[in-house]
């Protein structure tokens, strides 16, 4: 029997990453800022979402959204009460979305042009573990995270947390009913992520919405899209 | 990964894998003992039929600004400098998912028998 060792080197999610790279093109071109939203189910992305979507609209910016579930457009129909253009992404059973994905809904988004945006966000499936691998060409990752969680979420999950631009802690009205311990949630996030911009928000009330706003505006401005 | 296959250079092409060596970051989501548990199933009626599946995992390495230096951690719940505390963000390794190798049986064995034949002949 003649072996030999045949080197490769290859990333095995080289397909998705090369994808992601072409879709960061048309994004730096069409001057729009991508934000894709990860979190665990039930986290409230949908909710901060649409809140988002709404004042940033409110505020004159063009925004969109794509929004990945396993099923069900209801995700899409609630957030396009906003008034802002919705595609939904069906996933049919895959727990992420991916940079495939992504480029076939832009495609053909009736209505939607990357050149007429400022915003586009990416709501994730709801999903901490396997969306944190697939590059979807975003220029700002964000991991929510809800004061009903636990605060060790981010030591429990630390690829994501690691690999996220920005925190979002979601449900803070109910911060205290829950016994949310915010010094401890802000220090494991630090732990995995030193240094990364956290905010502490309730699209209920709008607590923290002021502040995640100045940002995006901040950011859009920062990578001079 | 048994798409990869279609990298592997065209004089490889219809070899037997006997082994595929990843290198798995330790932030790269990977659950080893489930990718082992898949791995029959994922490779049955495939090249990587039988082959053999070897991890290598990668442990994150962190830049540290105040040392000057790489240090490797040792698991993934601080992203601190081991030897002065300092925390940093400069993520140097630790993220891989790739093939690293295959190794291949490029076709029949020569047999004794083989050998001796084609040693006379010459």
């Amino acid at each position: 029997m003649t072996t030999r060792i045949v080197e490769l080197r290859r990333g095995i999610l080289k397909k998705n990453d090369e994808l992601a790279r072409g879709l960061r093109e048309r994004y730096a071109a069409g001057g729009v800022l991508v934000l894709n939203l990860v979190s665990s189910p039930g986290t409230g992305k949908t909710a901060f979402l649409e809140r988002t979507l709404r004042d940033l609209r409110t505020s004159g910016w063009r925004v969109a959204a794509l929004v990945g579930d396993l099923e069900t457009d209801n995700d899409a129909r609630r957030l396009a009460a906003s008034g802002a253009p919705v595609r939904q992404i069906n996933t049919h059973g895959i727990c992420h979305l991916d940079a495939e994905m992504i480029d076939r809904h832009l495609n053909g988004w009736e209505g939607v042009e990357l050149g007429g945006l400022d915003y586009l966000f990416i709501e994730n499936v709801g999903n901490l573990v396997c969306p944190s691998s697939y590059d979807l060409g975003e220029g700002i990752r964000v991991a929510l995270l809800s004061v009903t969680e636990g605060e060790d979420k981010p030591l429990k999950y630390p690829t994501l947390f690691n690999s996220a631009d920005a925190a979002v802690i979601t449900k803070m009205d109910i911060a205290e009913a829950v016994d949310f311990d915010r010094e401890l949630a802000l220090k494991n996030i630090n732990e995995i992520r030193p240094g990364i911009r956290i905010f502490e928000t309730s699209a209920k009330t709008g607590e923290g919405m002021g502040e995640w706003l100045a940002y995006l505006s901040e950011a859009r401005g920062r990578k001079e899209v | 990964m048994t798409d990869s296959l279609a990298a592997l250079p065209d004089a490889t092409k219809g070899a037997r894998v006997l082994e595929v060596r990843l290198r798995i970051g330790a932030l790269a989501s990977v659950v080893v003992d489930s990718l082992e548990f898949c791995w029959p199933i994922a490779t049955e009626g495939t090249p990587l039929e039988g082959a053999r599946m070897v991890v290598k995992t990668i442990p994150v390495v962190l830049h540290c600004a105040r040392c000057d230096a790489d240090v490797e951690l040792e698991g993934v719940q601080s992203f601190r400098c081991p030897r002065c505390d300092e925390p940093s963000n400069d993520l140097r390794q630790g993220r891989e998912l790739e093939i690293e190798s295959f190794e291949i049986d490029d076709g029949p064995a020569m047999t004794k028998e083989t050998r001796d034949v084609v040693g006379e002949m010459a």
